[in-house]
């Protein structure tokens, strides 16, 4: 091991501290945590977790938003592809302002929005429902997988389209059987980054839903003024939204870096 | 050289209508509360530009506003040459490197509020892990709900924790696509670490740099989740960020024309300096 490797070392230790410090927490039981400082867990509970997975009302927060963050990667990756395709292969009349303007939606704070994005999904029914919070997170996520998959797409050579059309294929064909395998690692970026910021998010989820489709984030705040201060229960609750994202990070760990480093600017 | 073909226009129009449904509509909605005044009961009298006028004369919008600026000024400040030297002083190969990147990213994959709530209890007095090291052990009075200090410094701590990360994996992105050629040929030449630093790596990294800029700009400038849980916005005011500041009047006091003229002055700014950074970056290329 050499010296510096020592600032990743501390770095990560930094980062891993207030993590162990949640999952801790999550076994033990709220009286020990109110009742004084302990570092490790003195008696060694799974009852906050239990309480988790038997109540429905806890455990749909989960579902709800693994089911949002789903349709919206859907979503965002099906139509930002077509689009990325024509940014990164053609000239058309105002293409670099609308790249530049698709960018500015990523610069929108979503306290902003909060109000009016109620108004409009309430006025066209969708409110409560995961497809209201889906599509309104495709406002930063569509943005965000054009610009990277423009990124991939350009290091593709465009004798690889030329060829397939010579050779006969129609475009459609081309498109899903060729080109979409040959860039299989941007979108795994893509996806990867629209499930991130779609998971991790909360104003605009928590705006649009109401019980229905109600995320695991919103879940969590209100049980927490409600009943006071379950701690162990919070704790548990947070330690388990932990665990989607880490799983996801896992099969992109290869790519993640890369997926930026080629992106344009 | 790309083709001239308009017919791409067919391509990108899925985008054009997902994006546009959410970000026009809602515009206009704001745009529309921001010249007028209501009492509730959907009655609206016209206001004019008032809002704007009032909002850029108040105390109140230039406290939160110097706030903001400081906030954001400082997470620049701290993560962009953090994110650097540790992207430096990582492996580049071998079996360490995914598991770095896999814990490193593990902050970013965390819900806003949880991140919030993870920070309160680490830092509670008693009983959080930070919190009872610097007050039990250490001896300092670390209390944030007390002291606009202490706030300060935990909210730029949590926020360090949860982003440098970006700029971490951007700068290490930016680092291994340089060439062993580039670093033997500045050996061939005796260049110093500095030297390698300074006329291989950077000029290499500048353009993650720049995304990695813009992007901490942009999200530091919005924050509103992980403070808003917290601290609230406490002690008293002296946490109290832009978007905590927007959420209270639009949705606390339901005030919806000064939140709205608030809404497009932030915009404003955020899209200004943004334009700023971007141009002044870049700048080199275009010449």
């Amino acid at each position: 091991m050499q010296k510096r490797h020592i600032v990743p070392i501390v770095y990560i230790l930094f980062l891993l501290l207030p993590i162990y410090w949640l999952v801790a927490m999550s076994f033990k039981t709220t009286n020990e945590i109110l009742s004084g400082f302990s570092l490790f867990p003195q008696t060694f509970t799974l009852e906050n977790y239990a309480v988790i997975f038997t109540d429905p009302s806890w455990y749909w927060g989960y579902i709800n938003s693994i089911l949002y963050v789903s349709i919206n990667t859907v979503i965002s990756i099906a139509v930002a592809l077509p689009a990325a395709y024509a940014f990164s292969r053609y000239r058309f009349l105002g293409d670099k302002t609308l790249f530049f303007w698709l960018l500015t939606n990523r610069m929108a704070p979503a306290a902003v929005f909060a109000l009016p994005f109620f108004q409009l999904y309430s006025a066209v029914g969708l409110f409560d429902t995961h497809w209201a919070v889906a599509l309104a997170h495709c406002l930063f996520n569509i943005p965000l997988a054009v610009w990277i998959l423009e990124g991939f797409m350009g290091g593709v050579p465009k004798e690889l389209d030329e060829t397939a059309f010579v050779d006969g294929y129609s475009f459609p064909r081309f498109f899903i059987s060729i080109f979409i395998p040959t860039i299989k690692a941007g979108v795994g970026v893509a996806a990867f980054f629209c499930f991130m910021f779609s998971w991790v998010e909360l104003l605009l989820a928590k705006t649009l839903t109401a019980v229905a489709a109600k995320p695991i984030a919103a879940t969590m705040t209100k049980t927490a003024s409600s009943a006071g201060y379950e701690l162990g229960l919070l704790a548990a609750a947070g330690t388990l939204t932990i665990i989607p994202g880490a799983i996801v990070i896992y099969f992109v760990r290869n790519y993640i870096a890369k997926g930026f480093a080629m992106g344009r600017v | 050289m790309k083709k001239h073909n308009q017919k791409a226009w067919l391509f990108v129009l899925p985008v054009l209508i997902l994006v546009a449904f959410n970000a026009l509509i809602p515009m206009m909605t704001v745009v529309n509360y921001s010249v007028q005044e209501t009492f509730g009961d959907n009655l609206f009298f016209w206001e004019g530009l008032g809002w704007f006028e009032k909002l850029l004369r108040s105390d109140r919008f230039h406290d939160a506003l110097g706030r903001q600026f400081l906030f954001t000024g400082l997470i620049l400040i701290i993560e962009i040459p953090l994110g650097i030297a540790i992207a430096l002083s990582m492996p580049r190969k071998g079996f360490w490197v995914p598991v770095c990147l896999v814990t490193m990213a593990l902050p970013m994959l965390i819900p806003w509020n949880v991140v919030g709530a993870m920070w309160n209890i680490f830092t509670l007095p008693d009983i959080g892990l930070l919190g009872y090291f610097m007050n039990h052990t250490l001896g300092i009075n670390y209390d944030m709900t007390q002291d606009p200090l202490a706030a300060w410094i935990t909210i730029i701590t949590m926020d360090v924790w949860h982003w440098t990360s970006l700029v971490v994996l951007l700068a290490y992105a930016g680092l291994v696509s340089i060439p062993d050629a580039y670093y033997q040929a500045a050996k061939i030449d005796g260049a110093s670490n500095w030297a390698v630093f300074r006329y291989i790596q950077i000029p290499k990294m500048k353009n993650v740099l720049t995304i990695a800029i813009l992007l901490r700009f942009m999200d530091s400038f919005n924050i509103y989740t992980e403070p808003f849980v917290l601290t609230g916005g406490g002690p008293g005011n002296s946490t109290t960020l832009l978007s905590i500041d927007l959420v209270k009047i639009a949705l606390g006091q339901f005030d919806l024309g000064p939140a709205a003229a608030m809404s497009l002055i932030y915009f404003a700014i955020t899209l200004l300096v943004s334009w700023l950074f971007y141009t002044l970056m870049t700048k080199d290329d275009l010449n």
